[in-house]
């Protein structure tokens, strides 16, 4: 009897556990006792922290693919198509272009975020955004022919991609204006839905004194209800507008309409156990990184170490012992605090976050950080 | 046991997320419902007790009452 183990998404959260689970089950998958499938709608893997650098002109969106084949251990059977139903009774996923049903033992859901700009009228007509690659891109000519004017970044959506990020935008905004003598010339200002800049109370404690000291305009509870892209408006349901010349919108996010159709969770995402992470819709199915709702911030360490739990939990199940791994909301991220200096937090669902000091060291840290990732994705690092 | 005798429109139910969640929960369902409505919204996260404050002094939306008897919070938010 073959153990078929399937990993759905090939980001940082699928990618990381299908190395682990080749290496930690390479004798089972050499005898033929265990098959790991890893199902991508796309040939490449999207390291998506670089687009962050690709509005600044630092970094190209190639630096963020690599192809999926070449990071995954030859173990692994990769199947570049779309799944398009999930059936966790008869566990089974329907492929759009396979020749059948793929069955499975064990489902790991690692399907990530997508952007949903259209949930809020004229924010994708308007705004601009860091959070896809087309969306860099395009955001990156915007950037540079501004030299004056009002650059809005507001957060439209939670919980989005890397919660940090909008904080970085702009205090990387503040200092790249500044070092080419705009800065004078350009107003920038920050939204965020509730009444401080950020979901955790600690880093925005840290960073609301950062803003203030560079002159980043704040706009708290400003949940946004429309924007007017011919009148250059942004518009919030507490009463507030605000004129824009260029808006960087953070949209909102949803999971995948797989796994809402699967009836796994809302809005595409899976309910889980937020220790074991395991689905509490359906037996044999964890979830991991944004696809899983355990309340931690949808970042690639997340999604990394909550794959290294899964792997430890499934190769126990694979030898019929007790699976006894366990995440503990551990999450590290580096904050960028300008175009030389970065913060660092680290903390789990006991320890809340404390800021490091920004720092060139941890600056380059996280840029050594970026260009090691490869190693990350294929389970050395 | 609670002696809140409110009978809420809607429930919104936050808990095991992390702030801004469930205010944001809250907030998404308040764009959708009607002016009078109650929307009970279930949270575990203590940030919630502030969040939630601040943001119904900010708009015309009323807290009529928070439940602390259990092991959740449950916040009943009366929709302007």
């Amino acid at each position: 009897m073959v153990d078929r183990i399937a990993i759905l998404g090939g980001g940082t959260g699928g990618t990381v556990l299908a190395n682990d689970l080749a290496d930690r089950l390479a004798a089972e998958i050499d005898a033929g006792d265990v098959e790991v499938t890893l199902i991508n709608d796309g040939p490449d893997h999207v390291y998506k922290p670089v687009w962050l650098y690709v509005p600044f002109g630092q970094r190209e969106p190639a630096d963020g693919r690599r192809p999926l084949r070449e990071l995954v251990d030859s173990r692994v059977d990769v199947v570049v198509d779309r799944v398009t139903g999930i059936d966790t009774d008869a566990r089974e996923l329907a492929l759009r272009d396979g020749p059948g049903p793929l069955a499975y033992d064990h489902l790991v859901v690692a399907t990530g975020s997508t952007l949903a700009p259209a949930e809020v009228p004229g924010l994708a007509e308007g705004g601009h955004d860091y959070y896809s690659e087309s969306g860099a891109v395009a955001l990156r000519e915007e950037l540079l022919s501004m030299t004056a004017g009002h650059l809005v970044l507001s957060v439209v959506g939670t919980p989005h991609m890397c919660p940090a990020a909008p904080l970085e935008f702009v205090f990387m905004a503040d200092d790249w204006f500044r070092e080419r003598g705009l800065r004078e010339d350009v107003d920038i200002t920050y939204t965020y839905p509730i009444g401080r800049v950020h979901g955790n109370a600690n880093i925005a404690e840290w960073a609301r004194p950062l803003m203030d000291e560079r002159d980043i305009g704040v706009e708290t509870f400003f949940n946004v209800e429309a924007v007017d892209p011919d009148a250059g408006t942004i518009a919030s349901m507490e009463g507030t507008e605000l004129d824009y010349d260029l808006l960087v919108g953070v949209p909102p996010h949803r999971g995948v309409d797989v796994v809402a159709e699967a009836d796994l969770g809302d809005r595409g995402w899976v309910d889980v156990d937020k220790h074991t992470l395991e689905a509490e819709r359906a037996e044999g199915v964890y979830a991991i990184g944004d696809a899983a709702t355990t309340g931690v911030p949808n970042a690639g360490s997340v999604a990394h170490y909550q794959a290294g739990v899964v792997a430890r939990r499934i190769a126990s199940e694979v030898r019929g012992r007790p699976a006894t791994a366990t995440y503990d909301g551990k999450t590290l991220c580096f904050v960028e605090t300008g175009m030389d200096a970065a913060s660092f937090v680290e903390f789990d669902y006991e320890n809340p976050p404390s800021p490091a000091p920004p720092s060139e060291k941890l600056h380059w840290s996280k840029l050594a950080y970026n260009e090691a990732y490869w190693l990350t994705a294929r389970g050395l690092l | 046991m609670t002696d809140i005798d409110i009978e809420p429109t809607d429930t919104v139910d936050a808990r095991a997320a992390a702030c801004p969640g469930p205010l944001m929960d809250l907030i998404g369902r308040v764009r959708s419902a009607a002016p009078g409505d109650v929307i009970l919204l279930l949270s575990d996260n203590d940030e919630s007790l502030t969040d939630v404050s601040e943001w119904v002094d900010e708009t015309d939306n009323e807290l009529l009452a928070l439940d602390e008897s259990g092991d959740d919070y449950g916040f009943y938010v009366e929709v302007a």
